[in-house]
């Protein structure tokens, strides 16, 4: 298992666009948005949180149609479907090395976007806790549903298509502990859902995927 | 250490191979030969575990399989030794060396696979079988674009696990220089007549 | 004699076709009764008009959108428990006929919230949810499309419907979560139970078994359809793969 996450996260470093293409269309995110809704700080003050939150969402989906495919198309997951490794171990590591090259180093620059979008000064360290929480539900999810579409030719569409609506939850909790905690409200009931969902994700979705992975090399 | 008995298999909802039967003693070879579409792959799949059987039974093996596909799973972004170092830790073992002598790697260690010709690459997904430590073989065409000299050393590393009590089932059609019982498996194609059977349930419509 | 024989395709054909015509005769007469009934013979209401009665097609098929959903579900569990081809191919009827209703459900939920709220569409926990049903549909369908291998697409649309229904089920929640503190007092529907006098929730009843009826009618003679489907693909790459044989 230590061997495989280290082997995706150098294939990671060593292909060099992975990681930083997703924090880059994060920060497009962060500057298009108020160009398009005008610089009024009260306005974007008001939807700094969802606006992190979307772009928190879309930029993790960025990366996943090639989670599994890349092992898929070189016949690794072949190989790794034979070996002693368990299958919903292989997915967990793989959407771990997802998390940890997508999702943390956004968690890590979303408090700089905050500025840009003028998020109020009580909401950084809920904004800080509720993507280092959520995101690594984002990457779980999207493993998921990178599993249902490894098969495919053109899976990418699909699979945001696919992934969008199993992240609403994770999406309205996760915004909301942001939102209530900039404006000093309670924050307690969201951020212990977001964490369930997290949790349940963690503890469910490999096997799921892994019976998805099995019917896809069949 | 295999044994196949009426094995029936069937893919994308058509049978492709009925009544199958055959066994693989410890230190044997079987030879699988057959025209393009024969269905030596999808049976070596099976065997792999990595395709359900549609009828008899497959026994054996489930744990002492080393399956080598038509790609070899290998990474362009890691050198020879990272690639194979990375199998020996998934499989337990510390035959990463071993592998890349028997095959002649060794000056290409520190090589990135991207970098390697096509036999080459072939060659260093042959030594990631060796590196599995795993007693059964279960090769799909493997020598495709290995030169001659290639196709000896892998010859000799194939009687090397032979002769220290392993077996392997090889799909291939050329000749690599040990003995080794062969298997047509053209006489076991299904033929149009033949529905799949699913389950235990009749559903003879398909 | 066990009720898994109906998964035999032979035997669900057999007994499908003999059930269709009246199952058809009897959604129509109950859909025909029941509409007629609703709209022509109850009274306007005093505080709504006559726009409340669209809750005679909001209702059932609101109900059914959701129905069709866990249909669903308990089809592709069979399926991957017990491999039964009918189950899944039935899942997969189901799935535009769930659609449909639910689209049904959120145009005549707009059209009746035009002259109720002053406006087409309102960012309501009921709605939404009913807008994100959609959206699981919407992907359910496509990942059935896209993928060639029947079997194949049997076994990853069911695990997808497992997994949606979890998170179909947690947005609803999320949903109610989200807009509990924009919108002020009780969502906008009725609550039928109560707020509905006898006079219009008998022929609601009445639309409500037609919509059910009409929903098992549709969904069987698509399955109907789709063993039909199936087995002339597996006919024909049989008589393919023989005819490969022969040149």
């Amino acid at each position: 298992m230590r061997a495989l996450l280290l082997r995706d996260l150098r294939l990671a470093f060593r292909a060099g666009g992975g990681f930083g293409l997703s924090l880059a269309f994060f920060l497009m995110v962060a500057v298009i948005v108020p160009l398009g809704v005008g610089p009024a700080p009260a306005t974007l003050a008001l939807i700094a949180a969802g606006v992190l939150w979307v772009g928190a969402l879309l930029a993790a989906l960025l990366s996943l149609d090639r989670l599994f495919a890349l092992d898929f198309e070189d016949g690794s997951l072949d190989l790794l479907a034979t070996s002693p490794l368990p299958m919903g171990g292989v997915v967990a590591v793989k959407a771990l090395a997802h998390w940890l090259t997508t999702g943390l180093p956004l968690v890590a620059v979303s408090p700089v976007l905050g500025l840009l979008l003028n998020l109020p000064r009580e909401g950084y360290v809920w904004l800080l806790v509720s993507l280092a929480i959520g995101t690594p539900a984002l990457s779980m999810i999207g493993a998921f549903g990178a599993s249902l579409t490894v098969g495919l030719k053109r899976g990418g569409l699909l699979l945001g298509l696919l992934v969008l609506p199993l992240y609403i939850p994770t999406l309205i909790f996760g915004a909301e502990v942001v939102k209530a905690g900039a404006m000093g409200a309670e924050i307690g009931t969201p951020l212990a859902a977001l964490a369930a969902i997290t949790a349940g994700a963690w503890a469910g979705l490999p096997l799921a995927a892994s019976m998805a992975i099995r019917a896809n090399l069949k | 250490m295999l044994t196949a008995q009426d094995l029936s298999i069937a893919r994308a909802g058509v049978m492709v191979l009925v009544g199958l039967s055959f066994t693989l003693p410890a230190g044997r070879a079987l030879i699988l030969r057959g025209p393009n579409g024969a269905g030596k792959t999808t049976l070596l799949r099976a065997v792999a575990r990595l395709q359900p059987i549609a009828g008899g039974s497959l026994t054996g093996g489930e744990e002492d399989i080393a399956y080598g596909a038509h790609s070899d799973g290998v990474k362009p972004t890691l050198t020879v030794a990272e690639n194979l170092q990375f199998w020996a830790q998934v499989y337990g073992t510390d035959l990463a060396g071993f592998a890349m002598e028997s095959l002649h790697l060794e000056a290409l260690a520190q090589r990135r696979a991207g970098q390697l010709s096509a036999g080459q690459k072939r060659r260093l997904g042959l030594a990631r079988i060796l590196v599995t430590g795993r007693s059964i073989w279960v090769l799909d065409e493997p020598t495709v674009s290995l030169d001659a000299a290639s196709v000896a050393l892998f010859g000799l590393a194939v009687a090397a696990h032979l002769a220290a009590g392993g077996a392997a089932l090889i799909a291939t059609h050329i000749d690599l220089g040990f003995a080794a019982d062969v298997l047509d498996i053209t006489a076991y194609r299904a033929g149009p007549q033949v529905p799949v059977l699913s389950g235990q349930f009749d559903e003879a419509f398909l | 004699m066990s009720i898994w024989e109906y998964a035999n395709p032979k035997k669900f054909m057999e007994t499908s076709a003999l059930a269709l015509p009246w199952l058809t005769g009897l959604s129509a007469a109950l859909l025909g009764a029941g509409l007629f009934w609703g709209y022509f013979l109850t009274p306007d209401a005093a505080k709504f008009g006559s726009t409340v009665k669209i809750i005679y097609l909001h209702v059932p098929s609101a109900m059914m959108s959701i129905s069709a959903w866990m249909m669903m579900l308990v089809a592709s569990l069979i399926w991957l428990i017990r491999r039964h081809h009918v189950s899944a191919l039935a899942a997969k009827a189901a799935a535009p006929v769930g659609l449909t209703f639910t689209l049904i459900g959120l145009v005549t939920g707009a059209i009746w919230g035009q002259p109720m709220w002053g406006t087409w569409w309102a960012w309501d926990p009921r709605l939404t949810s009913f807008l994100i049903l959609t959206l699981f549909y919407f992907g359910y369908i496509a990942l059935w499309q896209a993928i060639e291998d029947p079997d194949t697409a049997a076994d990853l649309t069911s695990v997808l419907c497992i997994v949606g229904s979890v998170f179909a089920f947690l947005s609803r929640y999320a949903v109610l979560f989200w807009n509990q503190g924009l919108h002020q007092g009780a969502s906008l529907s009725l609550d039928k139970q109560e707020n509905v006098s006898d006079v219009y929730w008998f022929p609601l009843l009445v639309c409500i078994a037609g919509f059910v009826l009409l929903f098992v009618t549709l969904v069987l003679l698509r399955t109907r359809t789709e063993i039909r489907a199936r087995r002339m693909a597996a006919l024909l790459s049989r008589e393919r793969s023989g005819g490969e044989r022969l040149a």
